[in-house]
């Protein structure tokens, strides 16, 4: 496959998001705007302008309609995704990690970076479906964690929040109360921060990554360990191909050491894995520096990759990728 | 894209244009065309321009208009598609090719290559089924060519062939696959007999001559294959090694390749050899890609 290379961003990318039928793609970078490209031709369609800070996180609605944004100018932003029109602020005193809408686009919960003595939290907003209502208020905070929460997503029904983060502890919250449902077993947990995690298509289980070089995918409903990937980088970056058994695992050295060896000892590839067997299946290579985030299209038929050489790399499977046996 | 100059100056007059001169001619230009997309997603775009000479060009674009795949788009995102540009892609300008089409064709590239097992990377693992599995395929008379029935040096021909010109590493690496031979000789079992042995032996054969094969480039003109198996020793047992040598000149081509007995032991020597300095050049250490037939 020839993939398509998008460089809108000056700075690393941060976070890629699809919209629901795959049309769209969004992307995050530590420059301050986030960006909309076509996902077919990967055509730039705008800029969302107006944070001050490294965009960390984004999430479309369902409808394609509403953007939000999580920046480390410590404010979320929720956008008009055809215009670009910035609709309301939420602002918080430090730097917002994390956004995911709730089922029904009608919740949004966002972490907050621990920072200048503050602590991480997480919270969930309210969404009013016509934006000049929107208040800022929290509908519920939690705090407990140590460290940055690096993901919180919505579990079933959102009923449940499900968080990752530096302290390398995956946990349930229940998303009325506010109490602590469950917290991953440390004996077959991850050894080092997690830096990301991503729901199957269907919300039964999820992915995580984290720095201990390997990945794990959990029950969403139990919490319990289901397979581990393990790889010999840092994994930045997971996805699951919502069409084949596939899981994708994006990474490479750390971003600092990048300079000072050879381009070839990175491992800057996206590595595909066989959901079930655990087993390797290949890797794609292109981007000069670690993956910082990855996405796949809703109709599995193509996914992209940021990196922290700033690009996108959009690639469309060839017709033989559909075929593979292990 | 072509461009034809057409030479007539129409009623422009060479003395006139340069008296004008940048000044703006755009309108004794014909407009701007544009055909198509046909069926074929033809697109043609035809402008006209004034060069620094100041003849008049045209300038035809041929450009083929693809739909990357047949997508079913939903009415929304049909919508989508045409909604108009925001932010910063409004003043976006028509060189700043944000998006480009990657000029190098990337590959989902397999770890290993398709139809090999991840149990038959476990069995290199194991050292002595690998050197009992391995045994077959090298017990291969250099003398007489018969395959898998005797080692070199009891070659019951050997004294009637003309010993052959053997570096110092092949008795090396023969040794090293007796000594293996001995340690399993005791409970030999014909390849045909042994577990796994349903497969076709031909072309298990011919890969696993393949298999553990690393690659050294940059090698120095000097670098022998006595030097290479020297450096490649440390690592483990080198069943092969092989030195290029340009068959006109005798000079060595910079590049050899080594096979390992056991892969682990080619990995090691890949991380520890990969950007080593070797006689004043840094040796790049690879696995060697199986030759695609």
């Amino acid at each position: 496959m020839r993939p398509i290379l998008m460089k809108g961003h000056e700075r690393p990318l941060t976070f890629l998001k699809y919209n629901r039928e795959g049309d769209l793609l969004f992307s995050c970078a530590k420059d301050h705007n986030p960006t909309v490209w076509f996902a077919d031709n990967g055509e730039r369609l705008g800029t969302y302008r107006g944070h001050n800070g490294a965009v960390w996180c984004c999430d479309v609605s369902r409808d394609s309609m509403l953007l939000i944004t999580a920046s480390a100018d410590q404010s979320v932003k929720l956008w008009n995704v055809q215009t670009g029109a910035q609709l309301f602020t939420f602002n918080f005193n430090s730097p917002a990690r994390s956004v995911d809408f709730s089922v029904g686009d009608k919740l949004a919960v966002i972490t907050t970076d621990p920072f200048m003595g503050v602590t991480s939290a997480i919270n969930v907003k309210s969404i009013a479906e016509d934006p000049s209502q929107q208040s800022g208020e929290s509908v519920l905070t939690i705090t407990g964690p140590t460290g940055r929460i690096n993901r919180a997503v919505w579990g079933s029904l959102n009923k449940t929040i499900i968080s990752a983060g530096e302290d390398s502890v995956v946990r349930i919250w229940d998303s009325e109360t506010g109490k602590l449902l469950k917290e991953s077993d440390p004996e077959v947990g991850h050894k080092k921060p997690i830096t990301s995690l991503t729901k199957s298509a269907d919300g039964s289980h999820f992915l995580t990554g984290s720095l201990d070089k390997s990945a794990k995918l959990w029950d969403t409903r139990t919490l319990t360990l289901i397979k581990t990937y393990a790889t010999e980088r840092p994994v930045n970056a997971v996805t699951m191909s919502p069409l084949l058994d596939h899981v994708v695992l994006g990474g490479g050295q750390d971003a600092s050491s990048v300079t000072t060896t050879d381009h070839r000892a990175g491992k800057f590839e996206a590595k595909f894995y066989d959901k079930v067997l655990q087993e390797e299946i290949g890797g794609v290579k292109g981007h000069f520096g670690p993956i910082n985030a990855l996405a796949f299209n809703p109709d599995g038929k193509s996914f992209s990759s940021g990196g922290e050489d700033g690009y996108v790399r959009l690639h469309h499977f060839d017709p033989d990728y559909f075929n593979i046996k292990i | 894209m072509s461009v034809d100059i057409s030479a007539k100056p129409s009623k422009l007059r060479w003395g006139e244009l340069d008296e004008d001169d940048g000044e703006d001619l755009d309108f004794l230009l014909p407009p701007k065309q544009v055909i198509g997309p046909d069926d074929n997603g033809i697109k043609k775009v035809i402008e006209y321009k004034f060069n620094d000479d100041g003849n008049k060009i045209k300038i035809t674009t041929t450009t083929r208009v693809r739909k990357l795949a047949k997508a079913r788009l939903s009415k929304r995102a049909v919508e989508r598609r045409n909604w108009p540009k925001f932010g910063d892609a409004v003043h976006e300008d028509v060189g700043s090719r944000l998006t480009m089409v990657s000029t190098e064709e990337i590959l989902l590239e397999r770890p290993r290559a398709p139809g090999t097992k991840a149990d038959e990377a476990k069995m290199a693992g194991d050292n002595l089924a690998q050197l009992g599995k391995g045994g077959a395929v090298l017990m291969v008379c250099r003398t007489c060519g018969k395959k898998g029935d005797h080692w070199t040096s009891r070659c019951p021909y050997k004294d009637l062939a003309q010993p052959p010109e053997t570096f110092i590493d092949k008795p090396a690496a023969t040794e090293t696959a007796m000594a293996a031979s001995g340690a399993t000789k005791g409970a030999y079992v014909p390849p045909s007999m042994r577990a796994g042995a349903e497969r076709t032996t031909g072309s298990d054969m011919r890969r696993r001559n393949e298999e553990n094969s690393v690659r050294v480039t940059n090698l120095s003109e000097d670098t022998r294959e006595p030097d290479l198996l020297e450096l490649f020793r440390t690592f483990g047992h080198v069943s092969r090694v092989y030195v290029a040598i340009d068959q006109k000149t005798g000079v060595s081509r910079g590049f050899g390749f080594v096979n390992f007995v056991s892969k682990e032991d080619a990995e090691r020597a890949i991380n520890k050899l990969n950007g080593y300095g070797y006689d004043n050049l840094i040796l790049r250490v690879e696995w060697a890609t199986p030759r695609s037939n």
